[in-house]
């Protein structure tokens, strides 16, 4: 259990911190509302990833905090009310950086554990 | 961490338990839609989110400043702590109030004499010029208060001169309003026409004084009002501009206001009409001052040139000065004073603050009177500081389980000094109000020194911060030590003892002891300078004068608005004086030129049988009749007659003089001449008789030896002369005879009263100053170190309760135990009256100059104030040990 104060770890099978990449990634194609996120997420890394839900939120917040995604409310796809979210410019920028930086991590990973035969 | 979502942390909470239920409803729709149960859909849903409670407090903590919430929680946590003991808040906090009350309120003074800027752009631009203190001297007529330069100096200055941009002349006068009747005064400046510009102050209606306005010899000038004139006289009416004001008799015409933030550039008094330099011939009658190189009524400020410094400038001024002066020496001098002008030196002094002659009267007053309510205040906070630790003790068990339970040190600290915040912010605000208040009173007691006096006692951030920089200084001095003192616990062997130790270990109380010693040595201290300075008024105003001040009325006339012609053979006075002395009630009554104890004084050099006389005698010219108004005695010889006025000249002097210049004792009929410039002829006055002793210009001085003259037997009447009225009658009812009588006479006469007591108390009212507020002070002081004391000695016995339970069992009687306690208060008085002994000694050297007829080191202020403070002592300590001697040994002793 985490202690109050502490970031919690909900990330589960998912490496930390790609959380954060992975919802910009998710919003650059559109404004999208918690929920479709999560599940996008899911859905799209073919369930490899499972996002607990719990963690995503104050995820949102943290970047909506930062100023990279911006948030409003408005009507779903099941006709409720649902608060959406959008890319920042700023959020654009970051999504590219962070996503080279993954990269690079991703490749300098791949070079230790796969030496060039 | 945005600030904003800080303080809307419970909006975004709400937000967010918004959202999660949204996310809720669309996963248990999904589910449902996949075919669940709808119990089953919300379980689903409820496992796939996680703890929502949680969710919530995490992006909750997220908006938090970590650190600003636990204060704030700290401070509500203090409040609620001083809540549950009431009497210890309110004594703390009173305590504290008194103590930075009295401290900003002393610094209120300070900061509108000292240290507040001048409302003008770029202050710090601006420099004043002055004398060299030590350096020439000047034989001539000074008036204002800022006698620097004559016209011709200020001529040579400003043609010389290349440190300025600009520079102005600027001299103080005082107008009279009225036309006949009692003067309605006000205070004027004279400016030259650069004034206004160099300051830069603009107009506020109508248009500033400008070089044109003051050329040479300007027959119609015009003048400019305050903004406070123009609303107490106009009442801000602006067809005030273009209209007269009459001053001395003289119409003249209003050209504009300045605006309301300036108030002069003179610290402690505000000016009300501004007129232009070139006036002052016109109003005052005076020959032009253009050509009278010794009348000295002017003094000069600059703003200095871009890139020049005020030490350039006095630089400046000081090479400039032989240059100026010997093409300004007066033609009259002989070579004696002609040397001495010759060496008279200018300098520059920065004059961002303002130029003001009350600094040099109140300078040492002012700071010694803010280091005795520092020490007020370092009383009041030991106090705070000693109660802090009793709480801390009491409290100490709760702070071992605290410290036991894994909290860490600093974070009780944090929390007990948090609460000595608390008290500290409560006390220095109303220590704030405290100080808001009693400024008002404090100008008003100053200014009773000078009724002209203006001070501008508004608070403005250097007062908040200095309220601010001692609740700091207060809230560390009392809160930290304690909270160290409390925190240092081992939690086990605390809890153990159960706060109810047989014998308190000695550390716990040496801080307390010692707080108790410098409370009382500090009260000692100001109970000393208490009882000092209320000697030295006594002294003062008890003294033997010369004469008896009781029921005369003086009245201060002007004649210069009458127009009467200075003729003396006109015996206009006589006629005045003649029809005063006839009004039912007066019993004497006589005119005089210097009035007694009012400041002002005029001196001569004089040759005695032939020899010039080292010292130089003061002078005052008086009426027949005067010795008699004044009840001075005369000891031989005769008063001056009518029949004078035709006679040789004849002086009357007194027995300083005598004793002076004429050791052998026998002055009467013999003669002295009053030196004057060579080529001109010498007076030779032939003593008629001698007077007692008496005062002259100042209470503090001793008898000078003075030199009454004959005011019929003078060249020339004098146009402001006094005339003293001794009466029964009371001064309403007389003033009015007398303005009717003089009204009668001549109705443009102008007349000012004031009884000779006030004359006295005006002279003593710095005195009256220092004795009052040194007495409250020395009071405040007393009081908060007796509860101190009281406190200290019953929380001792509280503590030591269980061992004065053990003793009695073993058979001391009650008597006994009352007076070890006591004893043990006696020796902490003890030790803090002898260190507050020393210290007073010390510090007494810093007030010798404001005492008069007492030593700093006075045995009997010493012996009263040590006597008094331990008489009070024992009375404080003497309650406590009856408790004591009021313990039932059993009952104490079944607590253990």
């Amino acid at each position: 259990m985490p202690k109050r104060g502490t970031p919690p770890l909900h990330g589960g099978e998912m490496v930390p911190g790609t959380l954060d990449l992975l919802v910009l990634k998710t919003l650059a194609i559109g404004p999208a509302h918690g929920h479709t996120i999560a599940h996008a997420i899911e859905h799209r890394s073919e369930d490899v990833l499972q996002v607990e839900h719990g963690s995503l939120y104050p995820a949102l917040h943290r970047l909506e905090d930062r100023g990279w995604i911006a948030s409003f409310w408005g009507t779903s796809e099941n006709n409720r009310r649902a608060r959406y979210y959008r890319l920042t410019p700023k959020g654009r920028q970051q999504l590219v950086h962070q996503t080279s930086r993954w990269d690079a991590i991703v490749r300098a990973v791949n070079r230790i554990l796969r030496p060039a035969e | 961490m945005a600030i904003w979502r800080f303080f809307r942390r419970s909006f975004w909470d709400d937000e967010r338990a918004r959202e999660i239920a949204a996310h809720l409803a669309h996963e248990i729709d999904d589910n449902i839609a996949r075919g669940m149960s709808a119990d089953a859909a919300r379980t689903a849903a409820y496992r796939k989110l996680g703890n929502p409670t949680l969710v919530r407090e995490d992006i909750y903590t997220m908006n938090t400043l970590r650190f600003l919430e636990s204060v704030w929680q700290d401070l509500r946590y203090g409040v609620r702590l001083l809540r549950r003991s009431p009497l210890f808040a309110a004594v703390a906090i009173i305590t504290l109030a008194l103590g930075t009350g009295a401290n900003t309120a002393m610094f209120q003074i300070a900061n509108a004499v000292w240290l507040r800027t001048l409302p003008v752009p770029h202050p710090e631009q601006l420099a004043q010029v002055q004398l060299d203190p030590g350096k020439g001297s000047r034989a001539g007529e000074r008036t204002g208060r800022y006698s620097v330069l004559s016209v011709p100096e200020w001529e040579q200055l400003q043609r010389r001169q290349t440190v300025f941009a600009s520079m102005a002349a600027w001299g103080t006068a005082r107008f009279n309003l009225a036309q006949g009747g009692p003067m309605q005064l006000a205070d004027g400046v004279w400016v030259s026409g650069s004034f206004f510009d160099t300051i830069g102050v603009h107009a506020f209606r109508g248009r500033t004084l400008q070089p044109p306005d003051d050329r040479r010899g300007c027959s119609t000038p015009g003048v400019v009002l305050s903004y406070a004139f123009w609303q107490r006289h106009f009442g801000g009416d602006d067809t005030a501009v273009g209209r007269t004001l009459m001053l001395d008799g003289h119409a003249l015409e209003i050209i504009g206001v300045t605006p309301p933030s300036f108030t002069g550039i003179e610290v402690g008094r505000s000016f009300d009409v501004a007129a232009p330099v070139c006036a002052e011939p016109l109003i005052d009658h005076t020959p032009d001052p253009a050509t009278r190189s010794t009348f000295w009524f002017l003094t000069a400020i600059g703003r200095l040139a871009p890139g020049m410094s005020v030490e350039q400038a006095d630089a400046q001024m000081t090479a400039l000065s032989p240059a100026i002066y010997s093409s300004t020496v007066p033609a009259t001098y002989d070579a004696e004073t002609r040397r001495e002008y010759l060496a008279l030196t200018l300098r520059a002094l920065p004059a961002n603050t303002g130029v003001s002659a009350l600094r040099a009267d109140y300078e040492q007053p002012v700071w010694l009177l803010l280091g005795l309510t520092a020490l007020v205040l370092f009383i009041a906070c030991a106090n705070v500081a000693n109660l802090m630790l009793a709480r801390a003790s009491v409290r100490m068990r709760e702070i071992s389980v605290r410290l036991a339970i894994g909290a860490s040190r600093r974070r009780v600290i944090r929390q007990l000094v948090s609460e000595s915040l608390v008290i500290a912010l409560l006390g220095s605000f109303a220590g704030l109000l405290i100080a808001r208040w009693s400024t008002g009173g404090l100008i008003a007691l100053i200014s009773r020194m000078d009724p002209g006096l203006w001070l501008d006692g508004r608070a403005d951030w250097r007062v908040f911060a200095f309220a601010a920089a001692i609740a700091a200084i207060a809230c560390v001095t009392f809160g930290v030590a304690p909270a160290l003192r409390g925190t240092a616990v081992n939690p086990g062997a605390a809890m153990k003892a159960g706060g109810r130790g047989t014998i308190e270990s000695a550390s716990r109380f040496g801080l307390r002891s010692a707080l108790v010693v410098a409370q009382v040595a500090l009260s000692l201290v100001l109970v000393v300078s208490a009882l000092l300075f209320g000697r030295t008024l006594r002294n003062l105003t008890g003294q033997e004068l010369g004469f008896d001040a009781r029921n005369i009325l003086v009245a201060a006339i002007d004649l210069t608005p009458a127009h009467v012609p200075a003729d003396p053979s006109a015996m206009f006075h006589a006629r005045l004086l003649d029809r005063i002395r006839a009004i039912p009630g007066v019993t004497a009554a006589a005119e005089m030129s210097v009035l007694p104890i009012s400041g002002s004084g005029w001196n001569e050099r004089i040759v005695v049988g032939g020899r010039e006389a080292a010292k130089l005698p003061m002078f005052n010219r008086v009426s027949s009749g005067f010795f008699d108004t004044m009840r001075t005695p005369l000891l031989s010889g005769r008063d001056f007659q009518p029949a004078d006025a035709t006679r040789p000249p004849v002086a009357i002097v007194t027995q300083a003089f005598v004793h002076e210049y004429f050791p052998d004792g026998h002055p009467l009929a013999r003669t002295f001449e009053i030196n004057t410039p060579v080529g001109t002829p010498r007076i030779t006055y032939t003593i008629i008789g001698v007077a007692q002793d008496s005062k002259y210009n100042s209470l503090r001085r001793a008898f000078p030896p003075i030199v009454y003259t004959d005011v019929d037997q003078a060249p020339q009447d004098d146009a402001a002369p006094h005339v003293m009225v001794r009466t029964m009658l009371p001064a309403s009812t007389l003033s009015d005879a007398l303005s009717r009588a003089i009204a009668e006479i001549n109705p443009g006469i102008a007349v000012r009263y004031e009884s000779m007591e006030d004359v006295i108390e005006r002279a003593s009212s710095r005195e009256r100053l220092m004795a009052t507020l040194s007495a409250v002070f020395g009071g405040l002081a007393v009081l908060i170190a007796t509860v101190g004391l009281y406190g200290v000695m019953s929380y001792i016995v509280a503590r030591r309760r269980t061992e004065i339970g053990v003793r009695m069992a073993l058979g001391a009687d009650s008597r006994r135990v009352q007076r070890m306690v006591v004893m043990q208060a006696a020796w902490l008085v003890i030790a803090g009256l002898a260190l507050g002994a020393v210290l007073t000694a010390l510090g007494g050297r810093a007030a010798a100059s404001l005492l008069f007829g007492v030593q700093p080191t006075d045995p009997a202020a010493f012996v009263i104030a040590l006597s008094g403070l331990f008489a009070l002592a024992v009375v404080a300590s003497w309650l406590p040990a009856h408790r004591a001697s009021r313990v039932d040994p059993t009952a104490a002793l079944r607590e253990e």
